[in-house]
């Protein structure tokens, strides 16, 4: 599309969100993208928008985005599309967005959404920062936002609102403002992408809250077929066949309960895990783990809480010898309660935790078991 | 058949990081490190390399001293190694990092039995996005997250690791591949490998051997052509130090059971 014009901001309007689908399932990313999307756009007074990709009969699935917030749903089908693929999703996304120009346009940072996001910014020549795990356009909510998770004083807080682009003084309260950590969460930074559109962002799974489901909204959905074409020769990867994992894997991001092990349990690894798994049935929790842990090849990667895993916020987060890395912490740091036993009193995990243990995780993890047991039965 | 190794000099966050006053990395006080996924993308290049003797080109962009990484990936067994390095390059995003290395590759040349190999993402800004931007740049077809690779003539088959499992994805050569841990265990440098590093070249391209290609324009390089901008950087704030139990026995391990039933979490 030849007028297609990435700098001419003025063209551009709405949220979209990028719906994953997989084997015709929705994805949990796709309801919290969704929510927040709702937000973004009522700040910007826009439609919210999903685009939905999928092969024939994936429109089913497009009115129940409308039931989180969605006014409308572009639904794309084609046999082409019913697995995800590269350079088929790539030509379509980019073709609809260079129609239809949406301003800000969130994908989940999933490992497909972080194959896909990449490769379109690159072809429609705009910004796109990775991995987001916070969101603001309005400018008054972003400062309530740094006030809060930032150690930054007031004075420069209060004079957030220009930005220096290209020497050039601009006004920044209608750009989408995406903060995301960098250098493994010891430094946060908000991005913003003020010359070109469609601002784009992945976001971290399990970060935004889902908004409750209403029936209403979803019956209200516009459901759209945007134009595209896709031939076989647009594609130049074959997938030959997608194999879901066979155990089934961990839930760490839904978990109320969560009870992590680390290097600590070296000395006697399935020992270890075998406590951990006692305390977490006992709370009706999972089990996760460091970094280490994974990297030992003591628990699979479905098990890891950190920088590189998951980012989890359960009730409690018990950490049974685990040090703390700042990688670790930026996973875990915003659970409710975090409970951490460790031999090591200088261990930085108990800078963030509300209640330290001081002890071998060996000795304490059973005791502390039986004496949640003995408690529950107390009630 | 080559193998053109994108390559990437980070300072180490697994060890202690030190941050300045202003908010900013102290990245003096810091020791660097190759890239740990690239290191990977490496050791699957170089095992091609034992397997067919294919040649090896690692290329990275940076200061001047990221030159001691390519010496170090010279004595892993790589066969050449390209520095891009320019003023005009610096305070790039990853849009701007993309068109630049595209470029680079460009001037190395990709042929018909070629693959482009990449880390799947860098432990200092954890972006993911070069790769696949440059594949876009370089018209090439792209897999990510490989954990295993095979090659048989021109046809590639990757498996490409999902949260819930793999797919598994072909494609034919030129293409570009980006690789995570599970792909293998990189190799050490050996003694020899060390001395014959410094006879192996070493090229620098500057803003002068690339300024021709299209790529590379004031508008897609550089501060001036990177499409994102940094709006405020900011240190997150401890959360406050909570309470230390005295000892660690049942007792301990009773009260703490007490103040979760109090406090209805169990």
């Amino acid at each position: 599309m030849s007028n297609f014009n990435s700098a001419d901001i003025a063209a551009f309007k709405d949220v979209w969100v990028f719906c994953e689908q997989r084997e015709g399932k929705l994805m949990p990313t796709d309801f919290e993208l969704i929510s927040k999307g709702r937000d973004l756009a009522n700040e910007l007074g826009v439609d919210l928008c999903g685009l939905l990709l999928g092969g024939e009969g994936i429109e089913a699935a497009a009115k129940e985005l409308g039931g989180y917030g969605a006014d409308k749903v572009l639904v794309c089908q084609d046999p082409l599309l019913a697995v995800y693929n590269t350079d088929a999703y790539t030509k379509v996304i980019c073709d609809v967005i260079e129609d239809k120009k949406p301003e800000a346009f969130l994908i989940g940072a999933t490992n497909i959404g972080r194959d896909l996001a990449p490769r379109c910014a690159a072809r429609l020549h705009t910004g796109l920062c990775a991995d987001c795990t916070h969101l603001d356009v309005e400018m008054s909510t972003y400062k309530d936002f740094l006030r809060e998770a930032s150690t930054l004083p007031e004075d420069k807080i209060e004079k957030v609102g220009t930005a220096m682009v290209l020497g050039e003084k601009r006004d920044v309260s209608r750009d989408l403002k995406m903060t995301r950590p960098a250098f493994g969460g010891h430094l946060m930074a908000s991005i913003i992408c003020p010359r070109f559109r469609p601002c784009m962002a992945t976001v971290r799974p399990g970060v935004m809250k889902k908004n409750a489901f209403d029936q209403a909204k979803a019956d209200a959905c516009v459901i759209e077929k945007p134009a595209f074409t896709l031939s076989k020769e647009d594609i130049h990867t074959e997938v030959t066949e997608v194999v879901k994992a066979a155990k089934k894997l961990v839930d760490l991001i839904g978990a109320d309960f969560i009870v992590s092990v680390g290097r600590g349990i070296s000395k006697d690894v399935e020992g270890g895990i075998k406590l951990a798994e006692e305390l977490a049935a006992e709370l009706g929790g999972v089990v996760g783990g460091s970094r280490a842990t994974i990297d030992s090849g003591w628990l699979s990667a479905d098990h890891q809480v950190g920088q590189t895993g998951k980012t989890v916020h359960p009730k409690v987060y018990i950490a049974l010898g685990i040090s703390g890395a700042i990688q670790h912490k930026a996973g875990m740091q915003d659970s409710e309660c975090i409970i951490a036993v460790n031999k090591n009193d200088t261990a930085p995990i108990f800078e963030i935790a509300d209640y330290g243990i001081c002890g071998d995780l060996f000795k304490v993890t059973p005791m502390l078991t039986e004496a949640i047991r003995a408690a529950k039965a107390a009630k | 058949m080559k193998i053109i190794v994108s390559i990437k000099q980070v300072p180490d966050t697994s060890g202690k990081v030190a941050v300045n006053p202003d908010g900013t990395l102290n990245r003096a006080s810091m020791q660097t490190i190759t890239n740990p996924d690239d290191m990977n993308a490496l050791e699957a290049a170089l095992k091609m390399k034992d397997a067919t003797g294919c040649k090896v080109v690692v290329v990275t962009m940076g200061p001047p001293p990221a030159a001691g990484m390519l010496r170090e990936a010279l004595a892993m067994g790589a066969d050449e190694a390209v520095l891009v390095s320019a003023r005009e390059f610096g305070g790039s995003d990853t849009y701007a990092t993309s068109q630049i290395i595209a470029a680079a590759v460009n001037r190395i040349g990709v042929e018909k039995d070629d693959i482009v190999m990449c880390g799947r993402q860098a432990i200092d800004g954890d972006t993911a996005q070069v790769g696949p931007q440059m594949a876009e740049k370089l018209h090439l077809p792209q897999i990510t997250y490989a954990a295993d690779i095979q090659k048989d003539g021109n046809t590639v088959t990757v498996r490409r690791m999902l949260e819930d499992g793999y797919m598994t994805i072909k494609t034919q050569t030129p293409c570009l591949i980006t690789c995570i841990k599970e792909l293998n265990e990189p190799r050490y440098m050996s003694v020899g490998g060390v001395f014959e590093a410094y006879s192996k070249p070493l090229t620098t391209f500057d803003y002068e051997a690339l300024k021709d290609d299209p790529l590379i324009d004031k508008s897609t390089i550089g501060l001036s052509g990177s499409p994102t901008n940094i709006l405020t950087s900011f240190t997150p704030p401890q959360k406050g130090a909570g309470m230390m139990l005295e000892g660690a026995d049942k007792a301990t391990c009773e009260q703490l059971a007490g103040i979760l039933a109090k406090k209805h979490i169990i």
